[in-house]
């Protein structure tokens, strides 16, 4: 029992390890980006620790730059509203009690959501959870630093194929779960929906109309 | 005016990940809704993943990204290591891209 324990704990620390690379190079990338569109460096920093939300993150600078802030806030917040129902669906990886809940709010992610989501024994999905978040929140953060120092001298990270990287690592990390017809009709409706609405409604919108997919699920003793 | 905006996204942020977490056991769900958390779940993560491969600011991402993604799914489902099924990802986009495909 131990001897698997660990085993699985040592699989789960290397692919975290994978992510965790290819989130400290895009949080480099941020960083970068940030302080070449005029953002003070104090602010670029400050806003990867408290925001903790890449995709957010990258178009609010976009929008400042453009003289845009009240645009930055509504699209940002559009993007982040996803994270409402994630947390319904980990809050026992996060734990009981404040602390635990408080702490770990924080570091709820998609990712950190899409490793939980791939255990299945309670024990797991809370290690899951927590060494997810935390390492990708150390990674992001330790590479925003860096980008903000490097500035210029950070390269694009399309150019390393990392746009390619993160779509691929949530699709193995939901494969196991789409076995389940349910559940892959719902989420293949749903990602049709999404993908199909992107060119037609603001940022974050698409990914939250993907819940329409829940329209196709078995109505034993109730659904929708 | 830029304090304004970080602050307004850190405190939004923070209370979408909370409230979710918190009202999951304040709110006494139907065993019904309890059984929609993780197709819920699931919905969203997979539109993540297919959006972000698909898609660029709204229009088509091009032909190396969603090229990546699909050598990195087609491993994924032939059961390939997680590590391999990111980094051959992103290896093909990174080749084709060097290639001069878009």
């Amino acid at each position: 029992m131990r001897t698997a324990e660990r085993t699985v704990d040592r699989s789960l620390a290397r692919d975290v390890g994978a992510i965790g690379l290819a989130v400290f190079a895009v949080g480099m990338s941020f960083g970068a980006i940030a302080v070449a569109a005029g953002l003070p460096a104090w602010a670029v920093i400050a806003m990867s620790i408290v925001v903790f939300a890449g995709g957010s993150q990258f178009m609010a600078v976009g929008l400042v730059a453009a003289g845009n802030p009240f645009a930055a806030v509504f699209a940002g917040l559009l993007l982040n509203a996803r994270h409402l129902p994630f947390g319904l669906a980990v809050a026992d990886a996060v734990g009981t009690g404040w602390r635990r809940r408080l702490i770990g709010s924080h570091i709820l992610i998609d990712e950190s959501v899409a490793f939980t989501m791939a255990q299945s024994d309670p024990a797991s999905r809370r290690r899951a959870y927590w060494l997810t978040g935390a390492t990708l929140f150390v990674s992001w953060n330790v590479g925003g630093v860096l980008g903000v120092m490097l500035g210029g001298a950070v390269g694009d990270t399309d150019a390393l194929g990392l746009d390619a990287a993160f779509p691929a690592g949530l699709i193995a990390l939901l494969l196991p779960s789409l076995r389940d017809p349910e559940t892959r009709n719902v989420a293949l409706a749903g990602t049709l929906v999404a993908v199909v609405t992107t060119p037609l409604l603001p940022a974050g919108l698409p990914v939250l109309l993907a819940l329409s997919g829940l329209l196709l699920m078995r109505r034993n003793g109730g659904g929708l | 005016m830029l304090i304004a905006v970080i602050v307004a996204l850190a405190v939004g942020t923070y209370a979408f990940r909370l409230a979710g977490v918190i009202l999951h056991d304040r709110l006494e769900l139907p065993a019904p809704l309890r059984r929609m958390l993780p197709l819920a779940a699931a919905a969203l993560l997979a539109a993540l993943a297919g959006t972000a491969a698909l898609t660029d600011s709204g229009a088509f991402a091009g032909i190396a990204r969603p090229a990546g993604v699909a050598v990195g799914a087609l491993l994924a489902w032939r059961k390939a290591p997680f590590v391999v099924v990111v980094v051959s990802a992103a290896a093909t986009a990174a080749l084709l891209r060097l290639a001069g495909v878009p």
